[in-house]
Order: C-alpha cells, then sequence, then structure tokens
C-alpha cells in the first residue's frame, strides 16, 4: 500500500478551501443582474385558496415580478414528480395527487408555496410579499398519520381516497401466520418511528440563469443529483430540453438525503428567470428549511416476533403507517417500501417475514429519504424487537442474537435480498470484546452507587446500499436505472481528470477517487482532479446517496480505469516496439515482459497524444474513457453497535458514556473517511434516539421549525466513539467496497433505546428519549428499585 | 445609510450601507468575503462566527454599523505568508471536516476557546466550548480531536515566536 | 495593523439587499443624555448586545424606525466592587462578569451564573442590561437580580428587584428609560443550578438560591407562566434549616408553571426541587 494508494487514510485534498474560506456553496455565488425570489407559504395547514390579490404588492418598489399558481398552470408548467411507482396489494397504481411547484387552488401544508415575488433585492422582495392579500378558507387539517386514513378524516387529494396512497405488503402472509401459530413465544411491539428534519447545514439555494442569446438554461442549485434533477425538470417538469439546459450543483453543504429532491423553489427560479429574462436567486432562511424540505421517517408500526422453545427466530410480522406529508416527493414511495421491508430479516435467519405498509397523505410537509432512509426504520424495528425477546425469554440479547445470526452465505431472505457475504458473529465477538460487556454488570454496580442507572444496548444492524441492477430497479417499480458513470481524460502529460456522476458533499470523493486513479496508474495524487456536479461537464450520472458513490461510482470509475490501461498498453506497445500482450503494467510502468524495456505512464500518455509511433487507423490516438457500472446485486454494510449510557434518575438526564462500533464495508478505500462517516452517522442516529422530533401541532404549525426548539446534536451531546471494521470484501464489485455512509443513523437508535430500556428495566420508551420521556418511563420503576 | 470604516483581514474596509447590513452581509457581500456562512436565523449554528477584536462573535447577529472602529478578522485572514494557522492544519489533519460549511465558524470558535482557556484543553472543556457551533456531518469526534492538535500547536507557535 | 492595504470595500452596491429585516434609522450617542433623547421619537428601540432584539427583527417580530446603539455610551459601563454592593454597568458583556475576578470574589455564583448563558459567542456580544430588559422568561439573569434582591438602576430611578419583572418580557421599565447599573448586594451564599432546555439552551428551569442578609430567597426563572418568580415554600424551609435535605418533603406546585413541547409543567415543578437542592449543596 503506499501513502497515497488504496487503503491509505489520506487527508483530504477538498480540504484546503474549505479551511480558508475558498469554498464556493451556492449562496457565494451571484450572477450579474440576478433578483432575488420570496416565497409567500402558506399559514394554514389546509384550505382553499379563493384569492390572491397582488395588486398592491406589484406597486410596492422593486418587484420585478409576481407569480402564482395560475401563471405556472398557464405556462404548462408540469407537476413534481414521485419516480417510483408502488402497486398496492390489489394491484392497483399508487394514488397521487398532483404536486404543482405553486399551489393551484388549495394549500396542503404549512410552508407551502403560494406565491413567488421577484425583486431587485431580498428585503423588497419580501416587503411586497407582505402587501399580497390572500383569501383562505380553512379545511380541518389531517395531522395524526395513525388516523389520517380514518372515513371522517379532510381529504388532501381528490386522487387518494381516504388520504391513501398505498396498501402495500411483501413476504408470504400464510406461511408467516403459520409460523406464528406454533410459535413457542411471541414478542409483541408497537413502536414509532420519529419525524425527522435533516438539516444539512448548508441551506437550501438555487439561481435560475437563463440565458436568451442561446436560449439556454442554467439552475445553480443545491442538488446531490445535478443529473436527475436535470433529466427531471426537463422531461417531466419541461423547463427546457436536456440539451439547452445546464445544471450546477458546486460545493453543497450535506445533503443526508435532503438534496436528492426536486423541489418547488428550485423549479421556479429556474422557469422564473426564464419568463423576466434575468437571474433569479433564492436562499432559503432556517425556518424555511425547516419548514420545506423535506423530512425524513415518521412511521407508525406494529410488530410481532415468533420464536421456537430454543429461541430460534422462526417469523416476523409488521405492520407499518408512513407518513409522506401533503405531497409525494422524488422518491417518497420507495422510501416506506423497497427500502425498508427488504431489510426485515436483519441479520438474521428468519425463514417466515410478512409486512404491510400503508402510505398516507398528511397536512404536514413531504417525507422522504433522510440518510438511511427505510433502513433505519427497519434496523429499529428488528433490533428492538430481538432484544426484547431475549430479555422476556431470559435469554442474553447477544446470544440471542447469535443463535439466529445468517452464517452461510448467499443466503436469500424471504424478502427480496440476497445476502452476499458478511461474518456477523465475527462483527459481534469483537464489539462485545471492545466494549467490554462481560464487565458491564460491574459498571452498572458502580453507577447505582453514585444513585445513576446504567445501562447497555447491542444493534445489530445490516443495510443494503449501492442500490443495484437497474433492471431489478425497473421491475420494483423505480423510473431510473441506477448505475454510475465515469469518464476519465488522461492528459499529455499524463495528468488526469476524473469525471464521475456522484457528487461529494461531504464524502471525501475527491480525495477517495483519486486514490484509486494514483494507485491503478501509479501517478501521484496530486495529478489527479475529480470534476463533478456540472452537467456541462461531465456526462450523465445518478448522484450521490444510499451510500453509492463508493461501491457504485467508484466500480464505474475502476471500469473506466481498466478501458485506459488496456488502452495505454496498446500503445506501450507501439513505443517498446513489443506486442501487446507481452506488455505489463505494474506501479506506473509498462514493461516488455521479461526484459527491463520499459516506458512511464506519462510518456505513454504523451506518446498516444502525438500518435507518432502508431498508425491513427488501427489505433485511435488520444487517451480517454468512461464506463457505465450496473451493480449485480445490492451490497450488504452490516456490523454491531453497542451504546453504554448512564441515566440520572432525578432529572431523565442521559449521559452516553460509550460507544463501540464494529463495521464491515467490505474493503475500504480510506479509513480515514470511513471512519468520519461512521462518526457523523452516529450522531445523527443518536440525535434521533435522544434529541430530535418534528412536532406539528393539531392545526399542523410545525412547532419545531427552529434550532430554538427542534434539537439538533451539539458537541457536549456526544462522547468520542470507538470505531472499528472488519473487512468480508463485497462480491459484486471490482474494488469490494459496501458503502459506509448511513451505517452509523442506522445502527445507533436501537443502540441508545435498547440501552435506555436495559437501565430502566421496562420497555415503554419513545424517540427522542429526551430527559422528560425518560424521567418520566424512570418513575414507572422507581418503586421497584426503591424495593431493591 | 451609514458610514462604516473597520479592520478587516489587517486591510481597512469602508463602505456606505444600509443600516440594516449584518456584519455577515458586509463580509460576505460587500467584501466578498465568502468563506463566513450562513446556516441559521436564529443565532444558534456558529457557522457566522468572526473574531470583533479578538473575540468570537456571531456575525449574522451583529449590525456591521455596531462594529464600527473594529477590527475584523475572519477565516480567510487566518493563514498568513501562504501558511496555514495550526487550528486550520489541525482540522486537516484530523479529518475535522466533511462538506465543509460549517467549518470557518467551527475553526474560528476553536481559536477563541484557546485564546480563552489556553492549550491545555480536556475533551469536556472542548466539547462545552464549542456549544454555540453545530456541526451535522462529522459527529463532533474529529473536531475535538482537531481542537486538541490545534491548541498544542498555538501554544508551540507562540512558545517558538517568543523564542525569536 | 500589522500592514496598511488598499481600501477594500467600494461604496454598497445597489444590487445587494440581502436583509430580513425592515428598514430603520441608526444612532450611535456618545452620551447617556444622547441616548435617552434619542429613545423619546417615536419607535425608537434602544440596541445593547442585540442577541435577542436583532433575531427578532430578522423575524421581522420587531419593526423600530430607530435603532439607538448604545455600545458608545461611557455611563453604561464599569464592573466594580461599592461596600457590601457589586455594581455591575448595563453594557457589561456575560463574558466579562463570567472572568472578572471582582465578580468571582464577591459573588461566584453570578460568574457561574454568566459563564453559562447562551455560547461563547454569545456571552461575547450579549449584556446584562440588554437580557434584564428584554426579561425572557428563560432568561438566566433574572433569577440572580431577583434572588439576590439587586437593585435596577436606571436613568430615572432605582427599581428593586421585587418590583422590576412584571411577566413575560414585561418589567417595571417605562418608555424612554433606561438601564444603567445593576447592583447586587453581597450575600453571605448563593449558587445557581440551570437545567439547560436541550435544544435552545436557554433555563427550561434555573433555580437561584441566595442566602442574605435578610434571609433566604429563592428565584426560579424558565419554569413560570409569568416569568421569573420567587419559590417561597422552598425559601421558607431554607430560612428555618440552610441544607439541601430541609428540601426533601417541599414538593413545588406544577400550577402556574409552563407547559410546552420541552417539559410538561409536573416535570418542571419536580426539577425546581432537584436543581434546588443542587444549588444548596454548591452554594458559596
Amino acid at each position: 500500500m503506499s501513502a497515497t494508494g488504496i487503503g491509505a487514510s489520506v487527508k483530504r485534498k477538498e480540504d484546503i478551501r474549505f479551511i480558508t474560506g475558498k469554498g464556493h456553496y451556492l449562496d457565494d455565488i451571484n450572477r450579474p443582474g440576478q433578483a432575488y425570489a420570496y416565497f409567500l407559504r402558506s399559514p394554514h395547514a389546509h384550505a382553499t385558496i379563493d384569492r390572491i390579490d397582488t395588486a398592491e404588492a406589484r406597486k410596492s418598489p422593486g418587484v420585478v415580478a409576481i407569480f402564482a399558481g395560475d401563471d405556472i398552470a398557464a405556462d404548462k408548467v408540469g407537476g413534481l414528480i414521485c419516480g417510483w411507482m408502488i402497486h398496492s396489494k390489489d394491484g392497483s397504481p399508487m394514488k397521487a395527487g398532483a404536486h404543482p411547484a405553486l399551489a393551484q387552488g388549495k394549500v396542503r401544508y404549512v410552508g407551502d408555496h403560494v406565491a413567488v415575488v421577484i425583486a431587485d433585492t431580498y428585503a423588497r422582495a419580501r416587503d411586497a410579499a407582505e402587501k399580497i392579500e390572500v383569501s383562505y378558507s380553512e379545511l380541518p387539517a389531517v395531522i395524526d398519520l395513525a388516523r389520517a386514513a380514518a372515513p371522517a378524516q379532510a381529504q388532501l387529494h381528490d386522487a387518494a381516497p381516504n388520504n391513501t396512497i398505498f396498501n402495500w405488503h411483501i413476504g408470504d402472509k400464510a406461511a408467516t401466520d403459520a409460523a406464528f401459530a406454533s410459535a413457542a413465544h411471541v414478542t409483541k411491539l408497537d413502536l414509532v418511528n420519529n419525524r425527522l428534519i435533516p438539516n444539512a447545514m448548508e441551506p437550501r439555494s438555487a439561481i435560475g440563469d437563463y440565458d436568451a442569446g442561446t436560449d439556454t438554461l442554467t439552475l445553480y442549485t443545491t442538488s446531490q443529483n445535478p443529473h436527475v434533477a436535470r433529466l427531471v425538470l426537463s422531461a417531466f417538469v419541461g423547463l427546457a430540453p436536456e440539451h439547452k439546459f445546464r445544471v450546477i450543483a458546486p460545493d453543497v453543504g450535506g445533503g443526508f438525503g435532503s438534496k436528492i429532491f426536486i423541489y418547488a423553489e428550485e423549479t421556479v427560479c429556474a422557469w422564473a428567470s426564464k419568463k423576466i429574462d434575468r437571474p433569479v436567486k433564492w436562499t432559503a432562511e432556517r425556518t424555511e428549511s425547516f419548514l420545506s424540505d423535506a423530512h425524513g421517517r415518521d412511521h407508525v408500526t406494529h410488530a410481532e416476533l415468533a420464536l421456537d422453545a430454543q429461541g430460534k427466530i422462526t417469523g416476523l410480522r409488521a405492520h407499518t403507517i408512513a407518513n409522506l406529508g401533503a405531497y409525494m416527493s422524488t422518491f417518497s414511495s420507495f422510501v416506506p417500501t423497497y427500502a425498508y421491508a427488504p431489510l426485515l430479516s436483519g441479520q438474521y435467519d428468519i425463514p417466515n417475514i410478512y409486512c404491510e405498509v400503508d402510505a398516507v397523505y398528511t397536512n404536514t410537509a413531504p417525507v422522504d429519504a433522510y440518510r438511511g432512509a427505510g433502513r433505519p426504520e427497519a434496523a429499529f424495528l428488528v433490533e428492538r424487537i430481538v432484544e426484547i425477546a431475549a430479555r422476556e425469554t431470559g435469554r442474553d440479547p447477544a446470544e440471542l442474537r447469535r443463535i439466529n445470526f445468517v452464517k452461510a452465505f448467499p443466503h436469500q431472505t424471504p424478502v427480496l435480498m440476497a445476502y452476499d457475504t458478511g461474518d456477523f458473529g465475527g462483527a459481534l465477538d469483537k464489539a462485545l470484546e471492545l466494549a467490554d460487556y462481560k464487565g458491564a454488570s460491574r459498571r452498572k454496580a458502580e453507577s447505582a452507587a453514585k444513585g445513576k442507572l446504567r445501562g447497555i444496548g447491542i444493534s445489530a444492524y445490516i443495510e443494503a446500499c449501492g442500490v443495484a441492477p437497474s433492471q431489478a430497479v425497473g421491475m420494483l417499480g423505480g423510473g431510473v436505472g441506477l448505475w454510475e458513470s465515469a469518464e476519465v481524460r488522461v492528459n499529455p502529460i499524463g495528468t488526469v481528470e476524473v469525471l464521475t456522476g456522484c457528487h461529494s458533499h461531504g464524502q471525501g470523493n475527491e480525495t477517495t477517487y483519486a486514490q484509486l486513479v494514483s494507485s491503478r496508474l501509479g501517478i501521484p495524487i496530486e495529478n489527479v482532479s475529480v470534476v463533478h456536479g456540472d452537467t456541462d461537464k461531465v456526462q450523465f450520472g445518478m448522484g450521490t446517496y444510499g451510500s453509492r458513490s463508493g461501491a457504485v461510482g467508484m466500480s464505474a470509475l475502476s471500469k473506466a480505469l481498466d478501458k485506459v490501461e488496456a488502452k495505454a498498453k496498446k500503445v506501450a506497445g507501439h513505443v517498446l516496439e513489443a506486442s501487446e500482450g507481452d506488455i505489463e503494467f505494474k506501479e506506473g510502468k509498462f514493461t516488455v515482459k521479461g526484459t527491463d524495456k520499459s516506458i512511464d505512464f506519462g510518456s505513454v500518455a504523451l506518446n498516444a497524444y502525438t500518435a507518432h509511433k502508431f498508425n491513427g487507423q488501427e489505433l485511435e490516438p488520444g487517451l480517454k474513457e468512461g464506463a457505465f457500472w450496473d451493480p449485480t446485486n445490492f451490497t450488504f454494510p452490516a456490523g454491531v453497535h453497542i451504546c453504554e449510557l448512564e441515566i440520572d434518575p432525578e432529572t431523565g438526564v442521559v449521559t452516553i458514556d460509550r460507544w463501540t462500533a464494529v463495521d464491515d464495508f467490505g474493503k475500504l478505500i480510506n479509513p480515514m473517511i470511513v471512519e468520519g462517516q461512521v462518526h457523523g452517522g452516529i450522531a445523527q442516529g443518536v440525535g434521533q434516539a435522544l434529541l430530535e422530533g418534528a412536532r406539528y401541532n393539531e392545526d399542523g404549525q410545525l412547532v419545531t421549525a427552529s434550532y430554538m426548539d427542534y434539537c439538533m446534536p451539539r458537541a457536549d451531546n456526544l462522547p468520542s466513539f470507538k470505531v472499528e471494521t472488519i473487512e468480508t470484501p463485497c462480491p459484486s464489485n471490482p474494488l469490494g467496497l459496501k458503502g459506509c455512509g448511513e451505517a452509523g443513523a442506522i445502527a445507533a437508535p436501537p443502540a441508545v433505546i435498547n440501552a435506555i430500556t436495559d437501565a430502566l428495566g421496562h420497555e415503554d420508551v419513545a424517540m427522542p428519549a429526551t430527559p422528560q420521556v425518560v424521567w418520566r418511563a424512570a418513575q414507572k420503576t422507581a418503586t421497584k428499585r426503591a424495593a431493591e | 445609510m451609514v458610514h462604516v470604516t473597520m479592520e478587516v483581514n489587517s486591510r481597512q474596509a469602508t463602505a456606505e450601507i444600509d443600516p440594516r447590513t449584518l456584519l455577515v452581509q458586509f463580509l460576505r457581500e460587500n467584501l466578498r468575503l465568502t468563506g463566513t456562512h450562513i446556516g441559521c436565523d436564529t443565532s444558534q449554528c456558529g457557522a457566522c462566527v468572526v473574531h470583533v477584536d479578538g473575540e468570537a462573535i456571531k456575525s449574522c447577529t451583529a449590525l456591521a454599523a455596531s462594529c464600527e472602529g473594529a477590527s475584523v478578522t475572519t477565516i480567510e485572514g487566518l493563514a498568513k505568508d501562504g501558511k496555514l494557522h495550526p487550528m486550520q492544519q489541525a482540522f486537516q489533519d484530523n479529518h475535522g471536516l466533511q462538506c465543509g460549511f460549517c467549518t470557518p465558524g467551527m475553526i474560528m470558535a476553536a481559536i477563541d476557546l484557546v485564546n480563552r482557556e489556553g492549550p491545555n484543553l480536556d475533551e469536556a472543556t472542548i466539547r462545552h466550548g464549542l456549544e454555540g457551533n453545530i456541526c451535522r456531518c462529522t459527529g463532533y469526534h474529529n473536531i475535538v480531536k482537531a481542537v486538541m492538535q490545534g491548541a498544542r500547536e498555538m501554544a508551540a507557535t507562540t512558545t517558538a515566536k517568543a523564542a525569536e | 495593523m500589522m500592514q496598511l492595504g488598499a481600501a477594500r470595500a467600494a461604496p454598497a452596491n445597489p444590487q445587494f439587499g440581502d436583509f430580513a429585516m425592515y428598514a430603520f434609522e441608526y444612532h450611535r450617542p456618545n452620551t447617556l443624555s444622547g441616548a435617552l433623547a434619542d429613545l423619546e421619537k417615536a419607535d425608537a428601540k434602544a440596541l445593547a448586545g442585540g442577541m435577542t432584539l436583532i433575531p427578532t427583527m430578522k423575524q421581522r417580530l420587531a419593526n423600530p424606525s430607530i435603532i439607538i446603539d448604545l455600545k458608545s455610551v461611557p455611563e453604561l459601563s464599569g464592573l466594580s466592587r461599592e461596600g457590601d454592593n457589586l455594581v455591575i454597568g448595563a453594557m457589561t458583556r456575560h463574558a466579562e462578569v463570567a472572568r472578572s475576578p471582582v465578580v468571582q470574589a464577591a459573588i461566584p455564583a453570578l460568574a457561574a451564573l454568566a459563564r453559562g448563558i447562551g455560547d461563547p459567542h454569545v456571552r461575547n456580544r450579549g449584556t446584562i442590561g440588554g437580557s434584564l430588559a428584554n426579561d425572557d422568561p428563560a432568561a438566566d439573569y433574572p433569577a440572580a437580580v431577583l434572588a439576590l434582591g439587586a437593585t435596577v438602576v436606571s436613568s430615572k430611578r432605582r427599581i428593586p428587584a421585587d418590583d422590576f419583572f412584571k411577566g413575560l418580557f414585561e418589567t417595571a421599565l417605562e418608555s424612554g428609560e433606561l438601564i444603567t447599573q445593576v447592583s447586587f448586594p453581597i450575600p453571605a451564599k448563593a449558587a445557581y443550578m440551570k437545567f439547560a432546555n436541550p435544544a435552545s439552551r436557554y433555563a427550561l428551569v434555573g433555580v437561584f438560591v441566595a442566602k442574605t442578609a435578610g434571609g433566604v430567597r429563592v428565584a426560579v426563572t424558565g419554569a413560570g407562566e409569568n416569568g421569573v418568580f420567587r419559590a417561597s415554600a422552598l425559601e421558607a424551609a431554607l430560612n428555618a434549616n440552610f441544607s439541601a435535605s430541609a428540601l426533601d418533603g417541599v414538593s413545588i406546585p406544577a400550577n402556574g408553571l409552563n407547559s410546552d413541547i420541552h417539559a410538561d409543567a409536573d416535570y418542571r415543578a419536580h426539577l425546581i426541587g432537584v436543581m434546588a437542592r443542587r444549588a444548596v449543596a454548591a452554594a458559596a
């Protein structure tokens, strides 16, 4: 392993611009002559719009234009789409209501987009917006997802009776019911997977910039997937054809899923720019992010687990109601279905699984993928119910897991997934050792002596990343392929540009991709630059989410590098006057087998471009290759996280004392970056478990609409983490990568709640387990503890 | 309009501004120093932290006019003669950043912490001292490590300077 | 100055204007009398540290026509011990109170309270006068002022703490009246315990306990429906016996306490007891 090659903890190339304040985030960009957009938003959760009077507002100083739903309808601007078709169990397609970029006749959540004011300054746009008079007739709001489908509720969309989008299922109901009928023990669990607000630190932002001279539209946008944005805005919304439409996603300040989606504001800025022939800029205030970024999670579930007398799990069944909010966001239907239920087998050999999912509309912000997306919900269910089953049957939770682990691979679960490789027992052993699991009872006694309650919680999660053969995606209802592209451009002096369809917004792709190129071509890492985020520069690609930029994006790069190497060998053969088959390539040198005749990579590149040493008709000049990589299977990162914490029963304050993570991500390109991804994921998972929860009141007002009320994890909420890995290389891609971006967020919530419930001695603790929640829960067992 | 003059990163800056101009806007818009970021509207995230007269403040919650005559240092003013400030270097060395958006404010806060509390910082002091800065990417683990290293190296740099 | 560069900024580009606030005039008087004269103008608002006022204006929840920046008014600064009192100028920032050896020696509990307000950057900007005039029901300083029986000195009069706080964001200050100083009698013992709101880090419950010449005073912030208040039951128990165990049987009624998404009234009532016991135990 070289100092900058695969497996080395290379310091990140991109850091220099970020630590010196020289990054280029979207709000740092301004276009000459730009105007500013301000969105007038609905103050009501559910209302008809009877009249919009903009006359006074239009007279306000600096106003350039005001548009509302009628204007985009008149221009035949298409609605925002959901790109994943789900069929209900009766075979009917999901029932999606229209999702216009500006509300047409009706608003459906607080923050819904009523009109846009464009003015020469932001302040003036905002001033004018206050002069718009909107007459609303308020309708009853549907807020509680568990009751959204009840008959007497108000209806959000005519297209979706009973506010129900689909009733989907997976698995064999009859076989699963039979397993329960013969079970020795059944564990039942009701759980809520709390609604979260992603809160990337950079708020969303956009500049629409139409050039009338060339009739081209440019959209600068805070996107994780600029090509997908262009495709949707071209093909479905109809703003401009793709060849006349450039989408640029510059440095993006975090995404976590929330910047995958095609939103109203970005759409309107692009459309309005053409309309007024002037650049239009919008940057969200944080309050707007809270109101209108797609939220995450928000499930209510009843689950049951069947075990035989030996503790072997024989069946799992679950019924989930998933809240998709007021409109179907871009991949909203995928998250509580195929990103969720196929993971309900966890790390376990469970012969029978059946899961039903009802997706409902409510008068809340749209809900879509947020770090982990479906998989955290599955892991929370599985790891809570397995833990409780162990406690109920008097088994050590680690042991119950161990006896049920999948031990032979490949392993076909009853819910679609074919696990390719793993070492679940190995990860558990290592984690128990590192966490000093055996010493936990001693530490509990020490805490008790101080009046504190100590608990330890295990989470043995699995996830599916790198989604997955495009053919399968299509069969499951996906509207896109989920391959990835890469192009390797070798310059005549041997430096390299990599163009990737993935996007880096914190993942460190500019470094890891360069590591791969450096080690494959034997050139210094400084000689590699990675280009992404601009549809005019980069070939079509699918972007970054679902832990895919390694497993899928780098596989494409690897394939492109294979082609570069093959072509370079041909060139080297001509230069060294040997046959192509006799050329070996190692450590940046092409050598004629068995001789000392060699030439370095840079010289081959130059020869490829000078084309003096070969016939240009027989071998094309130049050295530039592209590749598309379509995965052959999902990848299955898995691991064990152990949380140990202490509770102050007087106040309910939870202090995490130790965190141990042993993850299997297959091969690692850059362990430092991998660890960083795990840390960040754990923090978001701990946030879900202890701190974060979006709350709407019964009128549909978001009461957690700022950092004053929505509790973000801060440095003093978290401990340092012990993070290690084991390695079973992924067999389905050339580099053996599985993906690491979401693992922490998936693993953490059940680890925390299992630890809290272990400390308290009962299972009734909801997320977020705030001090008040924990204090109340501690009251329940206070008398019991006092008696002991 | 009000007239304002301040020293930003050791240069005089002067302008006629709308009184509404926040310090962060003056830096970002008038001076094009876009390293200082805006991440929230309730003065909590800390992406906008800069030093005013040697102390960390949230530039989104200070009028530029109020900083008349002040000496302001932003993330762009830390590196000297092409050499990174020890705290900047420590953030890179320890992978104390991912998306980089909170990073300028985090680094400015970290330097302020060392200036106030000295270079021998324990983990609890660092975690508490970063209470005014939110990072969504790193889980803070590597930020804490970075601040420890940065603190040590700031002390070493000061000692080395004193010895010259 | 290390180097004098060329003047960098051009006149404001008219294209800029990413403002959230309504327009206002800006004044920065150099004297107290100048500030008071400005304050007489219609819709004038004094700006101290701005930690609440500026975010409120950004959200367009306040619309002053004139902002009077108090930073250059000399009469509002200063921090000294005067006999048995600690006198702190209104524009003294939380960080200055926290690190002041004078405060640390006279009323260590006050220095500790200041060290826990907001976050470091807020403490470098926010002022004691601004905090008291704003009277946020979850702010820390009101608890200290009330428990220590301090006197709020204004441009017009001296207001005893017991008469100063009038409810949520309401004080005895009249329009045109500015806090100039706060005078704290030095107690025999005192401590402040804060249970922070996990999100905002304001006090969910903050209890300041002070053993003063006139008896024990206990003030509670963050919990009351009408802002800071004195907990008479706790005071009575502690006057009889200044020890944490004296509070063991004393329950605080939930009636009159806040319920919100972070804490119900009964939890706040419970926390008042816990924080009070911890404050008594820590009092120095």
